[in-house]
């Protein structure tokens, strides 16, 4: 209760002093991967562990929603054997993960990097091109405007 | 200052008719915001590509239907005119299964080509002013000299080949590989394959299963129709009555000049789909062989053409990404119309300024 306080508290009140942005890598073709490499400007804010971890784990998240396997392919040849009229009514598998992702960025934020004065933004309603990170104005230590 | 004093005069007035307008009583007293409370947008509304939405946003169409009412028109009429011609004689004299297996085929032709035309084919957001200016920072900085302008393109590795990719500079973002920009749609699109004016939308990623279905189906159906047409000349000119006027009543004219160009269509998007290749990547030589040594310089085929089917075809299907149902949050301006605003407000100060000007002409 008292981390998602803090969240909305950092999102109504304080003010923005940048944002990050980190690029997608595509070294494995098209699928939705992140790049892990820790961003310069974060470095005074957050472990460098921590970040990699977070993304990481994204990472394999997404690997798990566009993961072509067997239980793909059967949601494929049913949803192609009605037409495809089946997904008016049926959730896919994809969409179904990305809820999970929502959660887990959710969660992040409101263990790890809210009270840090950091704020993820799902990627998904970014593309998914990129991860954006807020930084916002850490008044503890008195930046200035 | 009498000038300044009169535009505020005008101010008010403004504001006052505006009140009648609207058909409350036009008291002074009236508080401003009851007036102004916006009603919640949804994104459509404010989306800046060149399509058209319906149903509240849940059908997207591109902006040019181009000739989709001529493709279910035609899809249409043929199928009626077998229906309501050779399928009478062909039930007494061979079966009744052929009717069925026609309205089934028909059924799927039209509910493909819908799915086709009405789905988003895989339409990426436009970069949102922060993001864009990231972008540009990055070029500026890994640029050149300051004389020359820096390049737009970005070179990554995929499975150890080098792909070049290019900035888009109307939605303001690298496009990911495999992406293209659909100048009639003025989008980039995800997997861009071609667009296609006989659907009336581009064809990408997320429906370019309904369009293989729709042309294969299409084949099918236009084939059953051939076959069925043909066969119901045969019977009937060795039975020797009503022939020319069968002929005039079936379909066979327009099944005859369909079928060859909807047959080669079929056989080169199933090729494609074969070899994981777009109609773009194909027609620009893209992962031509004469390049290199490598008999195929394509990164994204799985060399297996049952995967690369399997992946295309029955491969996780991704969700619109430009939520075009979703609010537009009532305190923010809308992304791009943020530039116009701006631009609007800084006219504003120089209207301002020059109602001053002469008042402090007067005063002075």
């Amino acid at each position: 209760m008292a981390e998602t306080h803090i969240l909305q508290d950092l999102q109504h009140q304080a003010a923005i002093a940048s944002k990050v942005y980190v690029q997608r890598d595509y070294n494995s073709g098209t699928i939705c991967k992140f790049q892990t490499k820790f961003p310069s400007e974060l470095e005074s804010r957050v472990d460098k562990q921590q970040f990699e971890e977070t993304m990481q784990t994204l990472n394999n998240l997404y690997a798990e929603a566009e993961k072509i396997g067997g239980k793909s392919y059967l949601e494929g040849c049913l949803a192609c054997m009605t037409a495809y009229t089946i997904f008016l009514c049926m959730e896919t598998h994809y969409e179904k993960v990305l809820k999970k992702i929502a959660r887990f960025i959710k969660e992040q934020n409101e263990k790890i990097y809210a009270p840090l004065g950091l704020l993820l933004t799902d990627p998904i309603e970014r593309g998914p091109r990129v991860v954006e990170i807020t930084i916002f104005e850490d008044r503890s230590i008195g930046f200035g405007r | 200052t009498c000038n300044g004093h009169s535009y505020i005069m005008k101010n008010c007035e403004y504001q006052q008719i505006d009140a009648r307008a609207l058909g409350t009583p036009a008291s002074s007293f009236q508080p401003c915001t009851e007036m102004k409370v916006p009603r919640l947008r949804r994104k459509w509304e404010v989306f800046p590509g060149k399509n058209r939405f319906y149903c509240d946003g849940r059908i997207i169409l591109a902006r040019q239907s181009g000739i989709l009412p001529l493709t279910l028109g035609l899809i249409v009429v043929t199928s009626v005119l077998f229906f309501a011609f050779d399928c009478p004689f062909l039930v007494t004299h061979l079966t009744v299964c052929i009717p069925v297996i026609g309205g089934v085929l028909f059924l799927f032709v039209v509910i493909s080509l819908l799915q086709t035309s009405l789905t988003d084919p895989g339409i990426l957001p436009r970069a949102l002013p922060d993001e864009a200016a990231d972008i540009e920072k990055q070029i500026y900085t890994s640029g050149s000299s300051m004389y020359r302008p820096p390049p737009r393109t970005k070179e990554i590795l995929i499975n150890q080949q080098v792909v070049k990719l290019k900035y888009c500079f109307t939605c303001k973002m690298f496009r990911p590989p495999r992406t293209s920009h659909c100048s009639l749609c003025d989008n980039c699109v995800e997997r861009f394959d071609h667009h296609c004016p006989w659907v009336g939308n581009c064809v990408g990623k997320r429906n370019y299963r309904f369009f293989y279905s729709f042309i294969v189906s299409l084949s099918f159906h236009t084939s059953f129709i051939f076959g069925c047409v043909v066969t119901h000349l045969t019977l009937r000119s060795q039975g020797g009555n009503g022939l020319v006027q069968a002929v005039q009543e079936s379909p066979l004219v327009i099944c005859f000049f369909s079928i060859w160009s909807v047959l080669g269509l079929s056989g080169f998007h199933t090729y494609l789909v074969a070899s994981n290749l777009t109609t773009n990547e194909d027609i620009k030589g893209s992962w031509s062989s004469k390049r290199g040594a490598e008999d195929s310089g394509n990164p994204y085929t799985y060399n297996s053409i049952f995967i690369n089917c399997c992946a295309t075809l029955c491969g996780p299907m991704p969700p619109s990404l430009i939520d075009r149902r979703g609010f537009l949050p009532p305190d923010d301006i809308p992304p791009v119309a943020a530039a116009d605003l701006e631009l609007s407000s800084f006219l504003a100060k120089n209207d301002t300024n020059m109602v001053g000007m002469p008042s402090s002409g007067h005063t002075s």
